[in-house]
């Protein structure tokens, strides 16, 4: 792994301090890497050009109003305020979340709703009345599923804590569901809402926790199968591939087998039906929303997890192996490589994760306290500008600098986007998300891709602005993007090649499509 | 003398000169023109249901649910290969058909050394092909590595992102062609966007995005004009596999395409259901592929790869779950197929692996090594430059 770090840079990492002063950020003396960060100009530039490509990577992308806010604040109170997140949403998109149904229905009125219209329509005699209550009902799983996918994009794309979004797309690919599987359409905007997003820059313990106890997440890797002498093995392996030590991190096969074991009788219950629970177990049965602990499915023997004894008792032993998981050093590690994979680079340097592991070790697991660690060290700073985009990236910056914050109206085309360039929202279906690195989004066929989009973003409002149904309403909308952002700032970040080519634009509309294409655009 | 017996006979003659690739010599053409697929099935189908060891007590038992029955005179039963094996039922009408031409093969107890049984390792594991225990180098795949020791046409990802298996040193264009529309950048602005790469990490893989896009567009335009005039043609699986053929045919040596949906460990079905569904679509491509090649199917060699086998028993929800050993299928139209190959042992409860799976008999490494050295005319350097420290094994399919 060394040398394909070493490999991997390809000039010499710059020792730069991001809150101190800065003179030059980033750029290669081989000049192949994009040029984002290196230009730094005679006028003395240099200070606004780095904490430009700052701002890029902790946000979603930069835009004229972030960076007025950042100018006002400057560059160290904007981290702190991120790492906070407590700015309010614009009204206009609190008003467009709050009209969905997922935002006035509590999840278990959704699902047993779901459920109810799936039974009615499996017991229709007539077939042709049948497969059209099928369909209704599968098209009401979709628009759930939208509503939920919508909503992400929306506050990606306009919430003043862009940090906070980024985490929450970053948490949700790192415990990722997939939103095919089961009924999990229904789940998968709650999984984020009430799993993900309150613990996203808080303490990992309870992160992890919430996950265990999400009904999305236990559908999703089989936990409802899993019982006493019936062992499914799926979500225990992955809780410690995945989501806490990492492959490598010591642990065994037995390990996964006795974790497979602590998590009997941990599932899912769509009704309000209490199943059969032995008199003597039945105070340890436990119900809360869909999540169910059914002590008759639970293997109380005793086992051995990650080294030391853990004494069967029922739903207690989920807990101190979350403890136990959360507290290991593998996944203090683990869980900062991540971190660095997406905020430094594909292959971040050893030192910044021993640091950041450092730090969550020391924090008892606080999120902010290690990516505070990582946005304050010299390898983010000389990364800057470095890495590429992956689909998600690209789209939400794209329609931010294009757009600024006037709000969207439909997040259909953003969606359709992410799904041609093979990054659909929830749609990952295996447990491990989507690849950080370059290498999964950068090959030819994806590049092609990736223009096709810049065409379409470019070339006029693609459907943002126009709502779906019989009677939509539309906004006149154009990309702004030669804006005073562009000449202000983004111009100079600009390679002479890009900016030869965009004189050649014939149009607005290839002006626009050329810069959504340039080099510059597919690097954070 | 049919062709395929020709074949076999020459196939012993050249063997004895040690004359590698067998079409090659006997159709005159150099050994590159010979070409490669690589199917991977991601999620680790059962091989176990593909391949039915018919004469394993032990299955029947450990599989009440969802074991495959014996061949017999109903429907859905086993078809027989030969006394210990059967292929499952739902591929009767496409794999079945290959396999008596002697266009098909089996090698049970197939797969790699990797324990981890998870499926990203494992994945990654044999896409890298390198040895295992040491250090990973993510830049350079198998089949990347093949394409470096090939001076031929190039090698081509079917595939959305570019798989490990082509990352590497030679520059490995990818195109899914599951979907394929008309493109909106015209040659102009594809001109004006290649300019602003030159001298950039992505220069080439910017124009040779360009260049595959053009090729997908001259040699599917008229299935596209088909369609467009409502055409009946295949769908799912056979149609992205007869346009891979449309593009190997003509001009790429090596190519990979992945297959998901595999990973079953619930409800997953026997003689019909679930996973009977997924081999029915997967034998149909591999069919319709076979067909779509055309004459270049003599020169062709499909193999179809999974990262591990299921466990032999069913689990406690009629799945199986991550197990180790697997089978690999080798197709193709000249290979000496007919025959179930690589070394077996008899499958009970004493001879399987950790209690619970296949073992491995038959390394991939070893495997490839061979079917690269026959097809490809390659010498023991050259596969050493692919597969480092593995002594390549000849399993007599080519």
């Amino acid at each position: 792994m060394v040398d394909v770090l070493r490999a991997n840079f390809k000039c010499k990492p710059y020792i730069v301090f991001l809150l101190v002063s800065i003179t030059a950020l980033g750029g290669c003396v081989s000049g192949s890497a994009p040029q984002s960060g290196s230009a730094a100009d005679p006028s003395g530039n240099a200070n606004s050009t780095s904490v430009l490509v700052a701002v890029n990577r902790i946000s979603w992308g930069v835009n004229s109003s972030t960076m007025q806010h950042v100018a006002k604040l400057g560059l160290p109170q904007y981290i702190n305020e991120q790492l906070s997140a407590s700015r309010a949403l614009p009204t206009a998109i609190g008003q467009q979340i709050a009209a969905m149904s997922i935002s006035q229905q509590p999840l278990i009125n959704i699902v047993q709703d779901m459920e109810q219209r799936r039974k009615d329509a499996d017991a229709v005699k007539d077939d042709d009345a049948k497969k059209t209550a099928q369909q209704a009902y599968q098209a009401e799983m979709n628009r759930l599923a939208r509503e939920a996918a919508t909503r992400t994009l929306l506050r990606a794309t306009y919430s003043p804590n862009q940090l906070q979004e980024q985490m929450v797309w970053f948490w949700m690919n790192h415990f990722s569901v997939h939103q095919g599987k089961s009924n999990n359409r229904a789940m998968i905007g709650d999984f984020e809402e009430s799993a993900i997003r309150p613990h996203a820059l808080g303490k990992f313990r309870d992160l992890l926790a919430a996950t265990v106890f999400h009904p999305a997440m236990i559908r999703y890797l089989d936990n409802e199968q899993n019982a006493a002498n019936r062992i499914n093995e799926n979500y225990a392996r992955e809780i410690m591939e995945l989501h806490t030590m990492g492959v490598g991190g010591g642990y065994t096969q037995h390990d996964v087998q006795d974790l497979a074991r602590i998590l009997t009788g941990v599932g899912v219950n769509l009704g309000t039906v209490m199943p059969t629970v032995k008199k003597e177990l039945v105070p340890q049965y436990l119900r809360t929303g869909l999540f169910e602990f059914n002590p008759n499915r639970h293997d109380y023997g005793n086992k051995i997890f990650l080294g030391e004894a853990l004494t069967g008792r029922g739903l207690a032993e989920v807990n101190e192996a979350i403890e136990r998981l959360s507290r290991h050093p593998a996944t203090a590690r683990y869980v900062s490589k991540k971190l660095a994979m997406f905020f430094v680079s594909d292959v971040p340097p050893a030192e910044l994760i021993e640091r950041m592991a450092a730090s969550f070790t020391g924090t008892d697991g606080d999120i902010a306290a290690t990516l505070r660690t990582l946005f304050n060290s010299a390898e983010f700073s000389a990364s800057l500008g470095k890495k590429f985009k992956a689909p998600l990236h690209y789209v939400v910056s794209a329609v931010r600098l294009a757009y600024d914050d006037k709000p969207i109206l439909n997040a259909g085309p953003m969606l359709n986007w992410l799904n041609r360039m093979g990054q659909p929202m929830f749609g990952r279906q295996t447990p491990d998300g989507y690849p950080l690195g370059e290498a999964a989004w950068a090959s030819p066929g994806q590049m092609t891709t990736r223009f096709e989009i810049a065409k379409a973003i470019g070339s006029g409002s693609a459907g943002l602005f126009k709502t779906d149904g019989p009677q939509p309403i539309e906004k006149p909308a154009f990309p702004q993007l030669a804006n005073a952002l562009y000449f202000g700032q983004l111009q100079q970040t600009l390679s002479a090649s890009t900016r030869n080519t965009l004189e050649q634009a014939g149009s607005a509309q290839e002006w626009n499509m050329l810069l959504m294409s340039s080099p510059e655009m597919m690097y954070r | 003398m049919n062709r395929r017996e020709m074949l076999r006979t020459s196939l012993t003659a050249m063997s004895a000169l040690a004359m590698p690739s067998v079409s090659g010599r006997l159709f005159a053409a150099p050994a590159t023109s010979n070409r490669l697929l690589v199917v991977f099935l991601r999620g680790g189908y059962d091989a176990a249901n593909l391949l039915i060891p018919i004469s394993s007590k032990y299955y029947y038992e450990t599989r009440p649910n969802i074991a495959v029955p014996v061949p017999g005179s109903e429907a859905n039963t086993a078809l027989m290969l030969n006394a210990d094996w059967g292929l499952h039922p739902t591929l009767r009408e496409s794999i079945l058909p290959l396999y008596a031409n002697g266009q098909a093969a089996f090698i049970p107890f197939a797969g790699t050394d990797d324990l981890s049984r998870s499926h990203f390792e494992t994945q990654d594991g044999i896409e890298l092909g390198q040895p295992i225990n040491q250090g990973r180098n993510y830049q350079s795949g198998f089949l990347n590595r093949l394409a470096a020791t090939l001076t031929g046409k190039g090698a081509i990802s079917f595939t959305d992102q570019l798989p490990v298996v082509m990352q590497g040193s030679v520059q490995v264009a990818n195109t899914a062609l599951r979907s394929v529309a008309k493109p909106a950048v015209d040659a102009r602005q594809s001109a004006l966007i290649a300019a602003m790469y030159r001298g950039t990490l992505l220069d080439q893989r910017v124009s040779e995005g360009f260049s595959i896009r053009d090729e997908v567009m001259r040699e599917l335009t008229n299935e596209m004009d088909a369609a467009s005039r409502s055409a009946i043609s295949a769908k799912g699986f056979e149609l992205e596999a007869r346009r891979i053929a449309k593009l190997m045919k003509d001009k790429h040596n090596i190519g990979f395409v992945d297959v998901g949906g595999w990973d079953t460990h619930v409800g997953q079905g026997g003689a019909t259901g679930y996973l009977a569904g997924r081999f029915d679509e997967l034998g149909r491509g591999l069919n319709g592929f076979s067909q779509e090649m055309g004459s270049e199917w003599r020169n062709t060699v499909v193999v179809v790869v999974s990262e591990f086998g299921r466990t032999f028993r069913e689990n406690g929800n009629r799945g199986t779950d991550h197990g180790h050993g697997t089978v690999y299928w080798v197709l193709g139209g000249g290979i000496r197929g007919n025959q179930i190959a690589g070394e077996q042992i008899k499958l009970e409860q004493k001879t399987l692996f950790q209690n619970r799976d296949y073992p491995v008999l038959n390394e991939y490494r070893a495997v490839f090594g061979g079917l690269f050295a026959r097809m490809f005319g390659l010498n023991d350097a050259q596969i050493e430059q692919i597969f480092t420290g593995v002594k390549s094994r000849d399993l007599g399919l080519i």
